[in-house]
């Protein structure tokens, strides 16, 4: 296991010359995910995950999956995933979590910033994309926000939800 | 009184035509798009005339067939009849799609001994001995029956959905556990393996209890067997079909009739 970072840092400097032309303008991209404070007697932070998506809406991307990464009484954290009920059909349920650089526990009520290096978007052509956020809490509800952006050039977008999601705000920067 | 006794009078006239019509069979899945290692699902099997309302009979499992994601067979557990419904668990262990099966078959036939309609019902295999021998004008029909529902764990597969070739079968073109309100899906009915060409599909919505409509709609097979239908609500629906092959050179008629559940998720 302690050997994986190595062979993956080594792929991906082979890679890197290849795509040099493609990436010609190396941006990042940083998701803004604004996760309402709620009131209620029974709180759990929601389920939410982040990801690209082409413009007929099938999945380009996963950027991140916010899920409870341990197991209780009640079950696996991983249970709850198709709750996500439109990633998960699109998408997650074609991989297997946790996944690197993708999930991570659930979040508080807050701001959250999703950072994707450039390289990690290496095999997204330029184009008008949706960035899609979707929420999914215990005993709450469910919420999508799509936030349409152009992958190729630095731009913003912004979006927002009304119940289970605040404000999505998309940079693709440099 | 009076508007008591006109009541059970209209009240006797509308059970009329219902009670002709063969209660629906249907075996309804507690979840069938789940995540994890592991899950378990509940189902309730009856026969009704409003569909997954348990206010009838309790189906009878002894056909139960459960096929898991590889192909392989999986055991039903915590089996248990009640008055009106039975149910049972199954725990997913694998990921991938299972179907879940009621498969039954019957014999019957209709004759006529001195002028007088008789029945008899029993294995097909003492038909040719059971009537008499004065027996006039027999009638033999053999049902074939499939009740099923699908439930997938993780990403879904198709190795369990591979048809057997006997009797009426749904084979997908849309994923069975793909399903979502505002999409069209379309399945392929066939019977014995062939394409059904032109028959009914019934399609309707669970909680018919909870609204006066009964927003029941009928579509039919193409050429190929193939229907579409378009989900206008997230529920629970049930599908069902019907087709009758009569008897002819010495040969029983057939029955053969499919039942589905199918989840559609908003």
């Amino acid at each position: 296991m302690r050997k994986l970072p190595l062979v993956l840092t080594a792929a991906g400097l082979a890679a890197a010359p290849a795509v040099a032309p493609t990436a010609a303008w190396a941006a990042d991209l940083t998701v803004n995910v604004e996760l309402p404070r709620i009131s209620s007697a029974s709180y759990h932070r929601p389920y939410v995950a982040v990801w690209i998506e082409k413009p007929d809406q099938s999945t380009a991307q996963t950027l991140a999956v916010w899920y409870q990464q341990t197991r209780n009484s009640e079950g696996d954290g991983k249970d709850w995933l198709k709750d996500l009920r439109t990633w998960w059909r699109k998408g997650g349920r074609a991989m297997t979590m946790p996944a690197d650089g993708l999930s991570g526990p659930t979040k508080a009520p807050g701001r959250h910033a999703v950072t994707v290096p450039a390289a990690r978007l290496r095999a997204l052509p330029a184009g008008q994309y949706n960035l899609v956020v979707e929420a999914a809490r215990e005993l709450g509800g469910r919420e999508l926000v799509r936030v349409p952006f152009r992958w190729g050039a630095a731009n913003t977008a912004a979006g927002s939800g009304s119940t289970e999601l605040g404000a999505v705000r998309v940079a693709v920067t440099r | 009184m009076k508007k008591t006794f006109a009541f059970l009078t209209l009240a006797a006239v509308l059970a009329a035509p219902l009670s002709a019509q063969a209660h629906r069979a249907w075996l309804a899945p507690t979840s069938t798009v789940l995540s994890g290692n592991d899950a378990w699902v509940g189902f309730d099997a009856g026969m009704s005339n409003g569909v997954f309302i348990p206010d009838h009979a309790a189906m009878r499992l002894a056909g139960l067939t459960i096929t898991a994601p590889d192909g392989s067979t999986a055991q039903a557990e915590n089996l248990h009849q009640a008055k009106y419904r039975s149910s049972f668990d199954l725990h997913l262990s694998q990921p991938g799609t299972y179907r879940v099966a009621n498969v039954g078959s019957g014999f019957m036939a209709s004759y006529k001994q001195g002028g007088e309609a008789k029945r008899w019902r029993g294995a097909e295999a003492d038909f040719a001995t059971a009537l008499p021998a004065d027996a006039t004008e027999v009638e033999a029909v053999r049902t074939e029956s499939r009740t099923e529902t699908f439930v997938t764990l993780g990403a879904p597969n198709e190795t369990a959905l591979a048809p057997t070739g006997k009797g009426l079968e749904l084979v997908p073109v849309t994923h069975p556990n793909d399903l979502v309100a505002g999409e069209a899906a379309t399945f392929k009915l066939l019977l014995n393996g062939q394409p059904a060409a032109d028959v009914e599909v019934a399609v309707a919505r669970n909680g018919l209890r909870y609204r006066d409509n009964p927003e029941e709609v009928t579509v039919k097979t193409d050429a190929e067997g193939a229907f579409s239908v378009t989900w206008s609500e997230a529920g629970l629906y049930w599908l069902g079909a019907a087709v009758r092959t009569p008897g002819a050179n010495g040969q029983p008629g057939v029955n053969a009739s499919w039942n589905g559940a199918l989840e559609v998720l908003p």
